[in-house]
């Protein structure tokens, strides 16, 4: 993982070189207790083993070579930002690191304490010089999901190209002219970026390779209903976490792959846990790489994550662009339409109010034969707080029981949280 | 009834309670602190009996997997959390207990019952230990009384002022600042007694608060909890709200009567 081959390029990109070995290590450690200690693995997790083990090699070297061609780098945060429109710029689009403490300390110079640890760990990794990810961007285009991100946009623009691209709070047509507008002028932004223009041609394929990645997922998803399950909750999490990394064509490629071993493992009636393991759904916050944290709990208590009903989840593959009216499309503005079609559906705890959030997690709960739901809240994510309530009422009518769960990325409240989930087992069990 | 012998084992932050369990009856209960050892300790209360079946419960249940090979052919060794064990103990002590509450050395813990000692709701402290036994055991330390009577001495209290950290740490600022402006010291006991009630009291109704209420945990040794929780439930002790006569091997108990589930 630290290798030598790739010290001068992390020193070119001004990493904090002993911090970010240091960083690489204890990812390295927490990957091998975490992943490589599961039973009855994927021949396919091989490839998500070697994308993670290379997250800040071999990519971040694939980036370089993309910027060498000319090719522009885009960060983002946020399922809303229409990679589409990215790809349709030839530009590489890029989830950046926010799943770990790190440089917190200098993070909260510049943001205050009661804020998110995801925020905290974006804001960190930057002034820490941890993240390849972030120092290879051209652009980083942020979002108005909620007030913690909006106003650290505002600092973190100091320290790096920064773009704003404000999210409607409803769903009102005038919020759909609104995601409209913002969509169009982020294409004027990637215009002015790259030199290039974006016309229907360029925007097709962006729209192919976004949802054929989303189908990919949404195959994967398919084959969890499975019971045993073929796979295992820490296994799809990390495919929907690379999914925001790695390159989307490959992506696709290597899970489609995974998914025909699936196939077959299920048809053979063969699982990573027996027949009748407890069956949980995480929904809520995103859990960035590498925040592994609660789905190591929950399957180390005995029970199998059959979903994640979040941003690097379901939320982020549940909807596709319509094909139809793409392929049907004469200009680059049907296109858009499409786009704000698809974006507008998204079940984000920023909309108020966001009723279709709670039909959707029963729904999915049901369709994955999930007996129990586990909310997950980062500490100080008020959106999701918030909905936590209501979620846990929505679930009671459907019959599904829930444990709410409120942490951080620190490992402190690990007994107590061991404690919460078996006992939530237990009582599914009993 | 069988007569074969079943060992409820809880290993808490503060104390380690064994109970054993044959033909239908608790024939024994132990405790030990937990100490920086706490293994060792389990050995030494399990020190000449050969139960069938373990089960643990408690933050070191983990631990107790190591005993079963010591204990030679045929033991058993399993877990369960704190909340079944503490549901199981209660209803089985109190068949017609609806919620139990469990005070213990760092967690507190409200439960919903449903029949059959099964678990329904339930809420539980996160990362921090307020409001626990170890916040009683720090501020009786504050005023240099032991924990266990602690208790008696915030009796002799009979107006409580507003204590508003359920913090530790604040909580002793709060009292220091109040003792400065003179109040007896009898009466911040109170105070500090009734900010762990009221906390509680929260809790109890996040889970839907029915009663007969069981408390249980070390805790609820402490009169002035159980009184002023009384209280300010309204409920009355004895009917309303019934405290075993040793509340903290409650756990230890649930645990032994899980080992001896099906014989």
């Amino acid at each position: 993982m630290s290798n030598a081959a790739y010290k001068e390029m992390w020193e070119n990109l001004d990493l904090d070189l002993a911090a970010h070995d240091a960083l690489l290590e204890v990812l390295g450690k927490f990957y091998g207790d975490i992943y490589l200690s599961q039973q009855g693995r994927l021949q396919g997790a091989e490839y998500l083993d070697f994308v993670l083990s290379e997250v800040h090699g071999l990519r971040i070297k694939e980036l370089q070579d993309a910027k060498a061609q000319g090719r522009k780098i885009v960060g983002s945060f946020c399922v809303f930002v229409p990679e589409e429109l990215t790809l349709a710029v030839d530009a590489v689009q890029v989830g950046l690191c926010a799943g770990a403490d790190a440089g917190r300390e200098a993070a909260e110079r510049i943001v205050p304490r009661n804020t998110c640890a995801l925020i905290k760990s974006f804001v960190g990794f930057k002034l820490a010089k941890l993240c390849p990810f972030t120092e290879s961007c051209d652009l980083i285009v942020g979002e108005t999901t909620c007030d913690g991100k909006k106003k650290t946009y505002e600092a973190f623009g100091e320290y790096v190209n920064m773009y704003v691209m404000e999210v409607p709070q409803q769903k009102n047509a005038c919020d759909r002219d609104l995601l409209r507008s913002e969509m169009l002028r982020y294409k004027a932004e990637l215009e002015r970026l790259t030199g290039k223009t974006i016309g229907v041609a360029e925007l097709r394929r962006g729209v192919e390779i976004v949802n054929a990645k989303r189908k990919a997922i949404q195959r994967l998803n398919a084959l969890r209903v499975a019971d045993p399950a073929p796979i295992s909750g820490r296994d799809a999490l990390l495919i929907n976490q690379i999914s925001f990394y790695d390159d989307p064509v490959r992506f696709t490629a290597k899970i489609n792959e995974l998914c025909d071993e699936m196939e077959r493992r299920v048809a053979r009636g063969e699982g990573v846990a027996p027949k009748g393991t407890p069956r949980l759904l995480l929904a809520g916050c995103p859990m960035a790489v590498p925040n592994w944290k609660l789905p190591y709990i929950v399957e180390g208590a005995g029970a199998v994550i059959v979903g994640e009903e979040s941003c690097i989840g379901t939320r982020n593959i549940r909807d596709l662009v319509d094909e139809t009216a793409v392929a049907e499309a004469t200009t680059t503005e049907e296109i858009i339409d499409a786009l704000v079609d698809r974006y507008m559906k998204i079940d984000c705890a920023c909309f108020t109010p966001n009723t279709e959030r709670l039909g959707n997690i029963a729904a999915l709960a049901k369709d994955m034969k999930a007996q129990g739901v586990i909310h997950y809240s980062l500490l100080f994510c008020q959106p999701y707080t918030h909905e936590t309530f209501k979620v846990e009422k929505a679930l009671a009518q459907a019959g599904l029981p829930m444990l709410a769960i409120e942490t951080d990325y620190s490992m402190e409240d690990v007994e107590q949280l061991k404690t919460r989930v078996q006992a939530f087992i237990e009582t599914i069990e009993q | 009834m069988s007569e074969e012998l079943y060992a409820g084992v809880d290993v808490g932050s503060r104390s380690i309670e064994l109970v054993l369990y044959a033909g239908g009856e608790a024939i024994e209960g132990r405790r030990l602190p937990t100490t920086f050892e706490p293994l060792g300790q389990c050995r030494r209360l399990l020190d000449g009996w050969r139960p069938r079946r373990i089960v643990a419960t408690g933050y070191g249940r983990g631990l107790i997997e190591a005993l079963a090979g010591e204990l030679g052919l045929g033991a058993e060794v399993e877990c369960i959390t704190e909340i079944k064990a503490h549901a199981l103990g209660a209803s089985w002590r109190f068949p017609e207990a609806r919620t139990v509450l469990d005070i213990g050395g760092q967690d507190t813990k409200a439960i919903a019952l449903l029949p059959g000692g099964k678990v329904g709701r339930f809420e539980m402290n996160d990362r921090c230990a307020a409001g626990t036994g170890k916040f009683l055991e720090y501020t009786a330390g504050v005023f240099q009384i032991p924990v266990e009577e602690f208790g008696e001495y915030a009796l002799q209290g009979d107006e409580a002022p507003v204590i508003n950290s359920m913090c530790t740490v604040f909580a002793e600022t709060e009292a220091t600042s109040l003792m400065a402006q003179g109040v007896r010291p009898h009466n911040i006991a109170l105070g500090l007694h009734q900010a762990i009630v009221r906390r509680t009291v929260n809790m109890l109704g996040r889970v839907g608060l029915a009663y007969p209420l069981v408390f249980a945990g070390g805790v609820a040794r402490n009169p002035c909890v159980r009184e002023l929780l009384g209280r300010n439930l309204g409920a009355t002790p004895g009917e309303a709200l019934l405290t075993p006569p040793d509340p903290d091997m409650n756990g230890a108990l649930g645990a032994a009567l899980w080992a001896a589930r099906e014989g």
